[in-house]
């Protein structure tokens, strides 16, 4: 028949050869994935308790003594609401106007290099320059400051994913609802929006989830401090610099508890993305493909 | 003729190019006029100029009068919005709005505020799925992604959702050819049983289609109306050269 596998054929290694190589890097990501959590929870869990995420830290905390690290949960909580609130009233009105003033111009091209090129930069050199900018401008470490620089790291990650969103807003389906007598406004409202809230959503959440986990940043702009702050202008703690700190700890329990501020810092970003999925999910439900 | 559209000395550039020149027709209320001819002719333009459509387009400049029922529809106090009411259309491809079955046919009538009641709109929403001959298929599934339809489903529920605003006048830019054969054929008995009540343009490039559809033919070369007029005197007896070929398949 000659229909019979030929095994050695060059082709089939090949094949078998290339299906090996991505199944090892399968492995790899989803093992790395594996041990973080299994790191994290092994060494976090036993420290994790009710005092960990309901009190701020008290005398001696730093020493294995009583508190939590409630001051860094709502301090990172209000730098990443803040920030990534900040960073959309910017994003939208670029992303908006990219569509509909600059579309596939040079210019265009242009704008979305340097949102390219900021989203290259690490984020340590983005607390370098807020920190040198609170200098000039005479500011202190302050929460406001943690925020404006948050915005700053959002806002390339923000304005590119949203930009590909409402690129791929097919022109049809507003001439269908123009063909109907719909005017411009109920156009925005009831149907170009409908079918980019979803994309929306998850550009705004991809950014949230990068601005709560940043530590180089805030490092230089928001300070660290044991209070929750009640003001714009005072210093913040925050999540990702209560790992960094207690993990540099030479008493064996604080770094436990670096683990499980880690492990908090985690369930955080789990959530958001699995709450985004799921939004995103029911109001793609009518979206147009 | 009882006119419902005239056409009075239109002309249409994109940029440098005319697309329409000098344009003088007419056409007749509640009977189906197809446009006809080779593509790049102009027909698709023609007929969007009829809604306003070309407005749209960047860089399409319009100059000269369409009037339906007697209102130059380009007034300055013309509200573009009520033409495109009166002046419904079907597309090449069906677009559903990103919304239900459902809520694509009441849109329109929410956007006008058509109905006052919820159970008026329901019973609307019904007319018009069973005028377009899609109730029995959607009944069950209203409130399902509008995209889920099949393409020929989804045209006709365009259909429906264009008869929904209550126009005058429904518009067809080659409404089928996106479509497989039974459902072209669905599209256009549809078309035929409701051309007693709506004027009706189609723009074709399929000459059996035309021959099926037409009450009244228009036929365009590079931009110019060749020959108009009732379909049985262009298509048996043609008194220009040039449709005379098209009429036999010469180009």
């Amino acid at each position: 028949m000659g229909m019979k596998k030929k095994y050695f054929q060059r082709r089939h290694i090949v094949e078998l050869f290339m299906k090996t190589i991505m199944r090892i890097a399968l492995v790899i990501v989803a093992g790395a994935l594996g041990l973080i959590l299994w790191t994290i929870i092994s060494r976090g869990l036993p420290a994790l308790s009710w005092d960990m995420v309901s009190q701020v830290p008290k005398g001696g905390y730093y020493m294995g003594k009583e508190g939590g690290i409630l001051n860094a949960i709502i301090g990172s909580a209000y730098l990443a609401s803040g920030g990534t609130l900040l960073a959309i009233l910017i994003s939208l009105p670029i992303a908006l106007y990219l569509k509909a003033y600059l579309g596939d111009s040079k210019w265009g091209g242009y704008v979305r290099l340097s949102l390219d090129v900021l989203w290259g930069i690490p984020s340590v050199v983005y607390g370098a320059f807020g920190f040198a900018l609170m200098i000039i401008l005479g500011l202190r470490a302050s929460l406001l400051a943690g925020i404006i620089i948050l915005a700053l790291i959002e806002l390339p990650i923000m304005t590119r994913a949203m930009d590909e969103v409402i690129r791929r807003m097919p022109a049809e389906l507003e001439h269908a609802a123009f063909a109907l007598g719909s005017t411009k406004f109920e156009v925005a409202l009831r149907v170009v929006t409908r079918q980019m809230l979803p994309g929306i959503v998850t550009a705004v959440l991809l950014a949230f989830g990068r601005g709560i986990g940043d530590a180089a940043s805030v490092l230089f702009t928001a300070g660290y401090t044991d209070r929750i702050p009640t003001s714009l202008m005072r210093p913040t703690a925050s999540l990702p610099l209560a790992v960094f700190f207690q993990l540099g700890s030479p008493y064996p329990e604080v770094q436990q508890r670096g683990y499980a501020a880690a492990l908090i810092l985690t369930i955080i970003v789990l959530a958001v993305s699995l709450g985004s999925r799921w939004l995103s999910a029911r109001l793609n439900k009518y979206t147009v493909k | 003729m009882d006119a419902h559209i005239q056409v009075k000395n239109l002309n249409v550039y994109y940029g440098k190019q005319q697309a329409l020149k000098n344009i003088n027709i007419e056409i007749p209320k509640n009977q189906i006029t197809v446009i006809m001819g080779p593509s790049g002719c102009g027909k698709t333009t023609l007929l969007k100029t009829f809604n306003r459509f070309l407005e749209l387009l960047d860089g399409a400049q319009i100059s000269g009068e369409v009037l339906v029922d007697g209102q130059n529809i380009y007034d300055r106090e013309v509200d573009v919005t009520e033409v495109r009411k009166a002046v419904g259309l079907l597309a090449q491809r069906p677009s559903p709005l990103p919304m239900s079955i459902y809520d694509n046919v009441a849109y329109g009538m929410h956007i006008h505020k058509m109905k006052s009641e919820r159970k008026e709109y329901k019973a609307a929403v019904r007319h018009y799925l069973e005028i377009a001959g899609l109730w029995e298929e959607v009944h069950k599934r209203l409130h399902d992604p509008a995209t889920s339809l099949s393409i020929g489903q989804q045209q006709r529920l365009c259909l429906a959702r264009g008869l929904a605003v209550e126009p005058e006048i429904i518009l067809g830019d080659e409404p089928t050819s996106a479509l497989d054969p039974i459902s072209s054929q669905n599209i256009e008995s549809r078309l035929l049983q409701l051309k007693q009540q709506y004027t009706t343009v189609i723009v074709t490039h399929t000459l059996r289609q035309a021959k099926r559809l037409a009450d009244y033919v228009i036929y365009m070369y590079l931009g110019e109306v060749i020959e108009a007029g009732p379909a049985r005197e262009v298509f048996t007896n043609p008194k220009h050269e040039r449709t005379k070929q098209y009429l036999e398949g010469l180009f």
